[in-house]
């Protein structure tokens, strides 16, 4: 498999590794029922077949931390963009 | 004495002589003969034992989807098993010995599992081997697996090196047939970086074993001009002995290139074997097709081979392997095996079509023809002695001391396979051929199902440009060589019913077209029950002769039509790949990296003990 | 029709043409009392001891494709029950005195080879690593024996003990472990299933999940409405997408996992061998094929399949062990469809929907586990109450923090 790192160009995926799913935002921990929701944060994924957002980290390239589209039945990737803070592009 | 090899012809170089042994016979070939060849050129039909029955066979095929032919190559630390010899390129002193018997190939104890056959249908061991309980470990299961496997590991360490490359490029031409080579052109002269990888150690393909003409000459002369001018092209690497075997994500593909198996020992700092990482832009898949046979009586018999293979033994490598040979065939292609051998001045018994009406070009020939006719059995044990002809309900004998077949041709749709594609039915050429493609991949010739010269020629041509256009390389302009472009008509035959003796779908597993109407009587109907439970399609060859023949025997009894049954799974790799090329360099010591702290030298030198893994230092006397 | 050797010989002499069908191809129902969702390995065995142990036969197994054409098809065949935390252990066990009498039990041969399996290590911290899992194994009354180098290679000469890059210190050998063949287990439970009136039913996709009053009534499927008054999921890798048609959302990733074999060779391997400087196991087919796989690729996939890196570390990890290897040839590799867990660790429970019981999380190991994780989520499904041995795979252990975490690697699926 071969991952478009945005700096480094496509890179096989050996030189990543994979954290998982993108979605999932840490919760605040001040707001009520955010046990439940760092439960569920910790936890819970929804493991899709088909487009899958994953975080995935370049350690033997430029060492950035990528947000990767990936059909998980096809594993074609459609969308690759650096991880920036919640909300950023 | 070569007592079969034709005194004119083939490819082999007769200037230099090498000399062999197999089984401990010393036999002679010429440089460019395989282990096949050569043994066929000798007069050798017995070449090992199959796996359940230990039936005697002989070489089947002339390429690497043999199933009978295996062979321990070399002998001790380099001693590999399950060997090809129809891909072993012949060397001087090359030894090798046949496997699966005891005491010996002509008699062999084993064989006594063919008397008893009745007893060992498909998946007889799931109904036994029960009681008492403890016999299972005990007793059955240590003999079962020592009648199991096939060749035997060297039992040594590997002596031989590997190693690991890359490689780009924009266009990877796999096969470099006549389509295989006009797709390499087409990109090649576009301007792409291509690749074009052949398993074999001449490029040309079927114009190898075929006498085609292309333009009006040979179609050995037309591949030695493509060979020029590829080599001319600064931006082409021409891969002989370079098998692609797998399709990845996202244009990778691997590739085995066999650097130094046709030589004794690998020249000193030569690898064996290397292993490629290719990633390609694009790919033209003109992997060829592979020829199926038909299912009758002792079809197994060494001496029965299929019928492109026969013609393939008389024309590239000028040995035959029958003086007096037989055709059974149900399409236009298996006359062309009698008329190359008819062409070299072998006799031809007869061709026995199961057609009405054999095909026009070759009734000019003179070649007895028995029309609407089946093969239902063939006479001899250790050779062809004889077939039964049926011919409307009169079996009338033929005696002949070989016998080709042709059941039609399946396109080589591995590699399209691979990313999960499956392929479709389709009915005009009786065969499976691509359906959806891994991303980036064009497929040409006989692997796309034109089996027809001038269609190789086009599609190759077409599919290369276009995927140069692809990689941003303007169009090529090419020019078409003339070439045959009669159809190939062919009739669906899977099995002949008038047999009584085994009828054989897949070799080396011993499956009978008995055994696929017991798994559908038992409910294993599915296609991959059917090969679980049959092991059809299970063996080294990986069912590339049985699969299809073996689904369609179990359409017609389980009254579905193919499509529905469809087929099993394609996997990588499509030609086994040894441990030692997928290892390289990182074996032994170079298994892994070696990390030393920057105190480790310093360590050293104040004699510190240092542990396994990490290399820690503790000072003298054990403090840390 | 019960098979033996006298049915063998018998129908031998009539042809082969007696034997009847391993299991009906029957027909929908319109409701059943259990409807099984999943004919692998586990959802098959299910039905069997639903059917035996507890006298439940208005039972259906639904599988989409064809029975055991997921995991149960092609797995490395591995039996062992050497795990190391309270929680599995006892359930691995009761999987493996299972095994010791299965073939007997469901008339077919499974084939059943406890032919032991062998834990290399490779340092001083990890022999007391198995120490520590060996002790822990007998102290569930399991068989466990430390092997020192000498012994271990007595044992197994062939491997590498001279020029190694992680030279052998010795083993952790259970010899109760062993192998069995993946597709007669799969049959054997699908014959004894049948053959006590439950109705196996391929080509059967589940499409929906009908709940009432936050209880389940049915199934909607490709063959037809079904009610059902219970129903068990045991899909694997899938288990996301069918829970999803309940609702629910589960700490469960689907991971790929690669396997191999090598063409039949003569017999060269006795025992199941894992390597402990890498992850890569090795064992020998009754067929002569060597059987050898390692760790996942590591990222989410529906795909079947995986990747180079992958297989290059395993047939790295193969010649390392084993550097005769060089010159054997792998034959066919394939991937199948891991549900991974949060702590590696399987769950058999109920679910917060009456009658709706979830079996998952099997990882990767989910092949020995068949015959106990059948045993207990028929248990579960006719008592409404987990087995014993299986009281700590819950699906709230994620909450209660009750986690089963044998390697110690955390909430990570693909470090597990």
């Amino acid at each position: 498999m071969r991952i478009p790192c945005p700096f480094c160009g496509p890179r096989g995926n050996d030189e990543f590794t994979y954290l998982g799913d993108a979605i999932v935002q840490r919760p605040d921990p001040a707001a009520p029922e955010a046990m439940q929701a760092f439960h569920d944060y910790v936890y819970l994924r929804e493991n899709p077949s088909g487009l899958h957002q994953e975080l995935w980290f370049h350690g033997s390239g430029c060492r950035s931390w990528l947000v990767v589209t990936r059909n998980t039945r096809t594993h074609e990737i459609s969308e690759v963009k650096f991880a920036g803070r919640r909300g950023e592009a | 004495m070569s007592t079969h090899r034709l005194a004119n012809g083939g490819l082999i170089d007769r200037a230099q002589p090498l000399s062999f042994s197999f089984d401990g016979q010393a036999y002679a070939g010429f440089a460019g003969d395989t282990l096949a060849s050569a043994l066929i050129a000798n007069g050798v039909n017995l070449i090992g034992r199959s796996f359940k029955y230990h039936r005697p066979r002989g070489i089947l095929t002339a390429g690497s989807e043999e199933p009978n032919a295996l062979v321990e190559l070399r002998t001790g630390a380099r001693r590999e098993p399950n060997t090809r010899a129809t891909t072993a390129e012949l060397y001087d002193g090359l030894v090798a010995a046949s496997q699966n018997r005891w005491p010996s190939l002509q008699y062999d104890i084993g064989a006594v599992n063919d008397w008893l056959a009745r007893f060992l249908p498909a998946g007889f061991y799931y109904k036994t081997f029960m009681w008492p309980a403890k016999f299972w470990e005990a007793v059955y299961e240590p003999l079962i697996r020592h009648a199991a496997g096939l060749g035997r590991a060297a039992g040594a360490e590997d002596p031989d090196h590997y190693e690991k490359a890359f490689a780009h490029c924009d266009v990877l031409v796999i096969g470099a047939g006549p389509a295989g080579l006009m797709a390499a052109l087409a990109a090649g002269r576009a301007g792409a970086r291509v690749i074009l990888a052949d398993e074999d150690f001449r490029l040309g393909g079927r114009l190898l074993a075929d006498r085609y003409e292309i333009d009006g000459k040979r179609g050995l002369d037309w591949v030695a001009q493509a060979e020029t001018e590829l080599a001319s092209l600064p931006d082409v690497r021409v891969m002989r002995r370079t098998a692609v075997t797998s399709v990845f994500d996202h244009g990778q593909y691997t590739a085995v290139e066999r650097v130094n198996d046709h030589v004794s020992v690998p020249p000193e700092h030569e690898p064996r074997q290397r292993l490629w990482k290719i990633v390609a832009k694009r790919a033209v898949l003109a992997a060829g097709a592979h020829e199926r046979m038909v299912a009758f009586g002792n079809n197994d018999r060494p001496g029965v081979m299929l019928a492109s293979a026969a013609r393939a033994y008389v024309n590239r490598y000028a040995a035959t392997p029958g003086r007096r040979i037989a055709v059974f065939t149900n399409n236009d292609d298996g006359w062309r095996t009698a008329a190359d051998a008819h062409a070299a001045g072998i006799e031809i018994a007869a061709v026995i079509d199961s057609r009405a009406e054999p095909p026009g070009e070759f009734r000019a020939l003179g070649i007895k023809a028995i029309t609407g006719a089946h093969v239902s059995h063939v006479h001899g044990r250790l050779g062809v002695d004889a077939i039964d002809v049926v011919e409307n309900r009169r079996a009338i004998k033929v005696e002949c001391d070989a016998l080709a077949v042709s059941g039609g041709w399946n396109p080589a749709v591995h590699l399209t396979c691979h990313l999960g594609g499956k392929p479709v039915w389709t009915e005009e050429i009786a065969a499976f051929t691509p359906g959806t493609l891994p991303p980036g991949m064009h497929v040409a010739g006989a692997a796309n199902g034109a089996l027809t010269l001038a269609e190789c020629l086009t599609g190759g041509m077409a599919a290369g440009a276009m995927a140069a256009v692809e990689c941003g390389y303007p169009m090529a302009s090419i020019s078409l060589p003339r070439a045959s472009d009669e159809p190939a008509a062919i009739a669906p035959l899977w099995h002949v019913k008038e047999s009584r003796a085994k009828a054989f779908v897949d070799f080396q597993n011993d499956v009978t077209v008995k055994d696929i109407a017991l798994a559908d009587r038992e409910g294993f109907s599915a296609v991959e029950h059917l090969k679980r439970y049959t092991t059809l399609g299970m063996a080294t060859d990986q069912g590339k002769i049985a699969n299809v023949s073996g689904l369609a025997i179990l359409a017609e009894f389980s009254g579905r039509n193919i499509p529905e049954v469809g087929t099993t799974t394609y996997r990588p790799p499509y030609v086994p790949v040894s441990f030692g090329v997928m290892a390289g360099h990182h074996r032994g010591r170079d298994f892994r990296p070696i990390r030393l702290t920057p105190s480790h030298q310093w360590a050293e030198e104040q004699g510190a003990v240092l542990s396994a893994r990490w290399r820690e230092g503790l000072a003298r006397n054990g403090q840390p | 029709m019960k098979y033996s050797v006298f049915s063998l010989l018998g129908q031998a002499l009539r042809g082969h043409t007696g034997w009847t069908p391993a299991w009906r191809k029957a027909e929908p129902k319109a409701e059943y009392d259990v409807v099984i969702v999943g004919g692998g390995g586990h959802g098959l065995a299910t039905a069997y001891y639903l059917a035996k142990e507890h006298g439940v036969t208005n039972v259906a197994v639904l599988e989409k494709g064809y029975i055991g054409s997921g995991n149960a098809g092609r797995n490395t065949t591995i039996i062992r029950s050497n795990y190391l935390l309270p929680g599995n252990e006892a359930f691995y066990e009761l999987s493996m005195k299972l095994w010791e009498g299965l073939e007997q039990d469901f008339n077919y041969n499974a084939m059943v080879s406890q032919r032991g399996v062998l834990n290399l290590y490779h340092s001083d911290a990890q022999r007391d690593a198995y120490a520590r899992r060996g002790n822990a194994m007998r102290l569930h009354g399991v068989d466990a024996e430390l092997l020192d180098r000498a012994t271990v290679r007595r044992m197994v000469p062939y491997l590498d003990f001279e020029n190694a890059r992680f030279p052998i210190h010795g083993g952790l050998l259970q010899r109760r472990g062993g192998t069995a063949r993946h597709d007669a287990v799969v049959w054997g439970y699908a014959r004894g299933a049948d053959m006590r009136g439950v109705d196996i039913i391929e080509k059967c996709e589940v499409t929906g999940i009908d709940i009432r009053d936050g209880r389940v009534t049915g199934l909607d499927t490709t063959r037809g409405a079904i009610r059902a008054k219970r129903i068990g999921m045991a899909v694997a890798g899938n288990t996301s997408r069918v829970a999803a048609l309940a609702g629910l959302r589960l700490p469960i990733e689907s991971h790929v996992l690669q396997a191999f074999v090598s063409e039949g060779i003569k017999p060269a391997i006795d025992n199941v061998v894992t390597f402990g400087a890498g992850h890569f196991y090795i064992s020998q087919s009754d067929k002569g094929g060597l059987v050898f796989g390692g760790d996942i690729d590591g990222y989410n996939s529906y795909a079947w399949r995986g990747n180079m890196p992958v297989i290059e570390d395993v047939m790295e990890a193969g010649m390392a062990l084993w550097p005769g290897l060089g010159r054997i040839r792998m034959l066919r590799q394939w991937g199948g469809l891991m549900d991974m867990s949060m702590d590696g660790s399987p769950i058999i429970d109920s679910t917060s929907i009456d009658g709706l019981y979830l079996n998952c999380g099997w990882c990767y190991g989910g092949f020995k586990a068949t015959p106990a994780s059948g045993w207990c989520f028929a248990h579960l499904i006719a008592r409404d109450e987990p087995h014993g041995v299986a009281a700590a795979m819950r699906l709230d252990r994620t909450v209660t923090g009750a986690l089963i975490d044998e390697k110690g690697a955390g909430a990570q699926p693909n470090l597990h």
